[in-house]
């Protein structure tokens, strides 16, 4: 775990930057595979990513910190983005928010004490007809009500927690 | 319901992705074959411009027009890049089209590439959309294999790679030169145009973009022929089949293909079941969070480009999200504004610091706590943010709030003199 990106993947990394005529354009593909190995980018993925593709660490970092997806910060085993965005609002998304934060004892930006879930805030995640919507890792749940989040909740705590 | 013939959702089975086999078997690929073999890359162009085929990323641009700024005879490096990047409050077309047929994309990204002569292209995927993302990786690969991508495509002499590139979230990137940018791997903000991607696009050469549902037109355009195409639409002007996401407070909420141009009343009633709960229809956007409202005197609007700019609105994305009569809209036109102020890449002063002031005026209305004098502000504030700012995303913002004042003054009005929110149950 302490590698920021497994071998294997770093050397079909290291290939494609290679074959590849504008190298930069593989940023945040290179940061998403730091996130999903090691669950955010530590300073060490930012300097690593701009040391394969030639670039300041600063280059890295500018476009690191704008995405709202890519974690510059520590972040539980699963991050639970909820929706807040207009079709959500219109059909109860407030009160999923609310259901989370009671059920997870945290506010949005926090981690539980036990390090699985971190709960943000999203815009539409285009789960507009299954409103409300919330998103685990890349898997979109909708149609939520408090008894299906308490169940989904469970399935990814079983699934973080082998 | 009255049956509509299906191009974009053909394929589409609820719970289950078409693939090549399925998508060949359908007729897919047709249109590639057909004008490789029988049809220059200016009878293509010719084709798509006769259609009279809109964008349907939102801006509605004529596709015929945008592709005839583009060099596409002039030698050189030159990208077509498809916007992938869904992700207008309300719309969720995209996602539907890439998870029932992604093929249908890559057929025409493939003519749309021969037509402009561009020998690379980019999908490029917002970050919730992983599946369909998967969807078009296993596509791609398939019409690799097939020899639709590569070299020599079936024999013609055109090549075209296809690249796919997943995004890491951020709504500007929707905005055509933000996108750009992030694909080059760089800060995500606008660029000022012109230069215009026709000119100076993606890695400083010329640049086409078109959306997901555009490009995916392309095929049957060809296939079907221009005029078959336009006479699909049931206005005059229109052309095409058309997604309708239905979002918000009706019976139904599902994604349609429709001709484009179908009324609004039918759309809800129809497709929709009617507003839920039995409840009465106060207003909807029509294409997303940055069209201006509709109210119940609309309801026989022809869901069109240029219908609903006649009442002061857009067409936008088509995907329309109703709202009930039990609805605050300073409440909603709060929430949408939220949504633009966070999304902001803060690049320019009207946007970054604009919407957020807004938002705290109708945050103070909502919550009781307005004064007539802040309406004032309020207004002052649209006037000078609306085409101020670097981008279209501050104008977009603008959209529903201005229409909350044109439409429910009264509303708003109504908060003020109460001090409460007057729909809120206590």
């Amino acid at each position: 775990m302490n590698e920021l990106i497994p071998t294997d993947r770093l050397e079909r990394l290291k290939e494609r930057i290679e074959g590849c005529p504008h190298p930069r354009e593989l940023i945040v593909d290179a940061l998403r595979l730091v996130q999903e190995h090691r669950g955010w980018v530590p300073d060490e993925g930012v300097e690593l990513v701009a040391q394969l593709l030639g670039l300041s660490a600063l280059q890295v970092e500018e476009v690191a910190t704008f995405y709202d997806k890519i974690f510059r910060r520590p972040v539980g085993r699963r991050v639970i983005h909820f929706c807040d965005s207009i079709c959500c609002w219109s059909r109860g998304g407030e009160a999923v928010a609310a259901h989370l934060e009671q059920r997870l004892g945290i506010a949005p930006g926090e981690t539980t004490l036990d390090g699985l879930f971190t709960l943000l805030p999203t815009c539409c995640l285009g789960a507009c007809g299954q409103a409300p919507a919330m998103m685990v890792g890349t898997r979109i749940y909708g149609d939520l009500t408090a008894q299906r989040i308490d169940e989904i909740l469970e399935r990814e705590r079983g699934e973080a927690n082998p | 319901m009255k049956h509509h013939p299906q191009l974009l959702f053909k394929n589409r089975t609820p719970g289950k992705t078409a693939f090549l086999e399925e998508f060949r078997k359908n007729g897919g690929y047709e249109g590639l074959k057909k004008a490789l073999k029988s049809m220059s890359p200016k009878e293509v162009r010719a084709t798509v411009k006769a259609s009279n085929l809109r964008g349907r990323g939102g801006a509605g641009f004529p596709t015929g027009n945008k592709w005839s700024f583009f060099p596409a005879d002039e030698p050189g490096e030159k990208f077509l890049v498809c916007n992938g990047d869904e992700m207008e409050p309300g719309t969720y077309k995209d996602r539907e089209l890439l998870l029932a047929d992604p093929h249908q994309l890559v057929e025409g990204m493939i003519l749309s590439a021969y037509a402009l002569q561009t020998p690379v292209g980019y999908i490029f995927i917002r970050y919730a959309y992983e599946d369909c993302a998967r969807n078009l990786a296993r596509a791609i690969a398939e019409a690799r294999d097939a020899g639709y991508l590569g070299r020599d495509i079936l024999g013609s002499g055109f090549s075209f790679e296809l690249h796919l590139h997943r995004s890491a979230g951020r709504y500007i990137l929707g905005e055509e030169t933000a996108l750009l940018n992030g694909l080059e791997g760089r800060r995500p903000n606008p660029r000022s145009k012109p230069p215009f991607p026709a000119v100076k696009g993606l890695f400083g050469r010329p640049t086409t973009i078109n959306n997901v549902e555009t490009l995916s037109n392309i095929p049957h355009i060809i296939t079907g022929g221009a005029d078959w195409f336009q006479q699909l639409a049931h206005t005059e002007a229109g052309a095409g089949m058309k997604l309708y996401g239905l979002s918000g407070h009706l019976e139904r909420t599902r994604c349609h293909e429709l001709p484009l141009g179908i009324s609004l009343s039918e759309l809800i009633s129809e497709y929709g079941g009617g507003v839920w709960k039995g409840r009465k229809f106060k207003a909807c956007l029509p294409g997303g969070a940055s069209t201006p409202y509709l109210t119940s005197e609309h309801l026989q609007v022809p869901l069109d480009f240029d219908s609903l700019a006649q009442v002061g609105s857009r067409l936008g994305t088509g995907c329309v999200t109703v709202f009930d009569e039990t609805t605050c809209m300073v409440g909603a036109t709060l929430n949408l504004i939220r949504f633009f102020a966070r999304e902001s890449c803060g690049w320019c002063t009207p946007c970054r610091d604009g919407l957020p002031f807004v938002g705290q005026l109708l945050e103070r209305i909502e919550a009781g706590d307005g004064t007539p004098e802040d309406l004032e502000v309020l207004r002052d504030q649209l006037r000078n943010i609306n085409g101020y700012s670097f981008c279209a995303l501050a104008t977009g913002a603008m959209g529903p709030a201005e229409s909350l004042l044109a439409h429910f003054e009264e509303e708003v009005l109504d908060h003020i003199r109460k001090g409460r929110c007057p729909l809120r149950k206590h």
